[in-house]
């Protein structure tokens, strides 16, 4: 439990500085600690698996192209927003931790609970039931990921012509 | 409990001592190995008390020295905090990837059974390009924060030069994975113990007496991705030939120009270590990691039916022998390919990368598959 407080406390700390930062580049590696966190709480909850993909594919390829980006266009800080984006972000917020708070004090135990095996989150599990229960939307995902990097590339030749 | 943890930490603590003492002889072997490439004498001048012990004093003892107590600048308009940052994220994941490669089977001392491997975790392979995909940050950051366009250009490279091999790095390695089975470094090393003819079927008779009597190391059974691997994993670590983001005599010395003193010996000795983790990978993926050829748990079992019992505290010193060996061998040769082959252009390492290592790593993938199949 201590591990959790510790990293949940970590986790909103370089939240906050993604939001309220105002040097882009120091935004980007606060997102960057925050994904290493989450990566981290995974592998407490025995989902090595999903921890690892999670720094792989997030913190460090997604994130890398963010700083290219950043660096490549060089930002200054943005002004702040006036008027009605404040509005609408608190009421947002307000919203999320209404419906948050409502499924934390929810005390009851979930409907049909599982035991967790030895190979609970191991790679094995998670490819044979890629592979077998949910091979439909593993193959779309796939496609998807097709269609992106074609259109990445029709766009990219189109300003080069 | 506390024997456990204790346990885990003397490994730790081993593990990162031999990998950072290795990274500073690596700097002495790579000065003097050059200068004997190039027929000169290279440094030989700091000693103590006269003993100058071939350029040893002046590389592992002079270097630090004047490394660490040279004055930390940083440039007035770079970002100050990334700036100290950047060695250590540029460090990080040279180290740590070591948690999962596996130095030696195991050591049994009375009742407890000893796994020589920090962290045997079960997505194994995985972690390790993980932490290689971090070590972007270093460069990236690094090259930012310097302020100076020297810099953002060789970290920019850097930075897309990395990300490209990783996937090649990361595709190659997938014949590897499918022969052997598992994501465990341990495993893997563990699998290549038995002999190849265990795996061909009966009838391939002139096969088996042809090769079956090797080991089934992966070079064996993986020749084209040990070649993938090893380019991959070279342009990887920025190593010459592909060391244009460091560019020494294009662009001054790309990201890491306005580095000075301490921050640089981090990024040096991150390349080292880097080195370091590349041979230990070529090592444990493709000759057997800590295996001696024939050797099994209780001594020698030769294929001609001959055996040699030995006691377990010597299989266990040649097999970390073994490991050792084949690492330093490993460093070695990259070190030779680095005074050897010049300098590839940008746009040949980028077309190398996707042109020609993507595709002969999925060709190696696709025929991997057909050969497991037509064994079985």
């Amino acid at each position: 439990m201590m591990i959790f407080y510790l990293l949940a406390a970590l986790l909103v700390l370089s939240s906050l500085i993604v939001v309220f930062q105002r040097n882009v580049v120091h935004c980007a590696m606060a997102l960057v600690a925050a994904l290493f966190l989450i990566a981290i709480l995974f592998v407490t909850l025995q989902a090595p698996m999903v921890g690892v993909l999670q720094i792989l594919v997030y913190a460090g390829a997604i994130m890398v192209l963010f700083l290219f980006v950043i660096m490549l266009l060089n930002p200054t800080s943005l002004e702040p927003r006036r008027g009605l984006s404040w509005g609408f972000g608190t009421v947002a917020a307000l919203l999320l931790a209404v419906a948050l708070a409502a499924l934390v004090s929810h005390d009851e135990a979930p409907a049909d609970p599982f035991a967790a095996t030895e190979l609970f989150g191991a790679p094995e599990s998670l490819a044979k039931s890629l592979f077998t229960d949910f091979v439909l939307p593993f193959e779309i995902a796939s496609v998807l990921l097709l269609i992106a990097i074609v259109g990445a590339v029709v766009l990219a030749k189109r300003e080069h012509n | 409990m506390i024997v456990d943890i204790g346990i885990i930490a003397l490994k730790a603590f081993l593990v990162l001592f031999m990998v950072l003492n290795l990274a500073g002889v690596l700097g002495w072997i790579e000065r003097k190995g050059s200068a004997l490439m190039q027929d000169r004498i290279g440094a030989n001048r700091a000693s103590i008390l006269g003993f100058a012990g071939m350029g040893l004093i002046n590389t592992l003892v002079a270097d630090p020295v004047k490394f660490l107590t040279k004055e930390d600048f940083i440039p007035p308009r770079g970002d100050k905090f990334l700036h100290t940052l950047a060695p250590c994220m540029a460090l990080f994941p040279a180290l740590v990837t070591f948690a999962v490669i596996p130095f030696g089977d195991v050591l049994q001392i009375g009742e407890r059974v000893i796994n020589l491997q920090v962290a045997n975790l079960n997505i194994g392979i995985l972690y390790v390009f993980a932490m290689g995909s971090l070590g972007v940050y270093g460069i990236v950051i690094g090259a930012w924060a310097s302020n100076n366009k020297f810099s953002l250009l060789g970290g920019v490279r850097g930075s897309a030069q990395m990300i490209s091999y990783e996937v090649a790095m990361g595709l190659s390695v997938i014949g590897i994975l499918m022969v052997y089975g598992t994501l465990e470094l341990q495993e893997i090393a563990r699998g290549q113990g038995t002999l190849i003819r265990e795996f061909l079927p009966e009838s391939w008779r002139f096969l088996k007496a042809a090769i079956g009597w090797l080991p089934s190391w992966g070079i064996f059974l993986q020749p084209l991705a040990f070649l993938l691997f090893f380019t991959a994993a070279v342009a990887e670590t920025k190593r010459v030939p592909f060391d244009l983001p460091e560019g020494e005599s294009e662009i001054v010395a790309g990201y890491h120009v306005e580095y000075s003193g301490g921050k640089f010996l981090m990024f040096f000795a991150g390349e080292f270590a880097e080195i370091v983790t590349a041979a230990a990978l070529m090592t444990t993926l493709f000759f057997g990691g800590w295996q001696v050829p024939y050797l099994l748990r209780d001594g020698f079992h030769f294929p001609w039916g001959a055996s040699w019992l030995l006691p377990h505290l010597a299989v266990v010193l040649l097999q970390v022998g073994a490991f050792a060996v084949k690492v330093v061998f490993f460093c070695w040769l990259q070190i030779l390919l680095r005074w050897s082959v010049p300098r590839f252009r940008y746009d040949q390492v980028m077309r190398l990368g996707w042109k020609m290592l993507l595709p002969l790593a999925l060709f190696n993938v696709i025929v991997t598959a057909l050969v497991i199949v037509a064994v079985q």
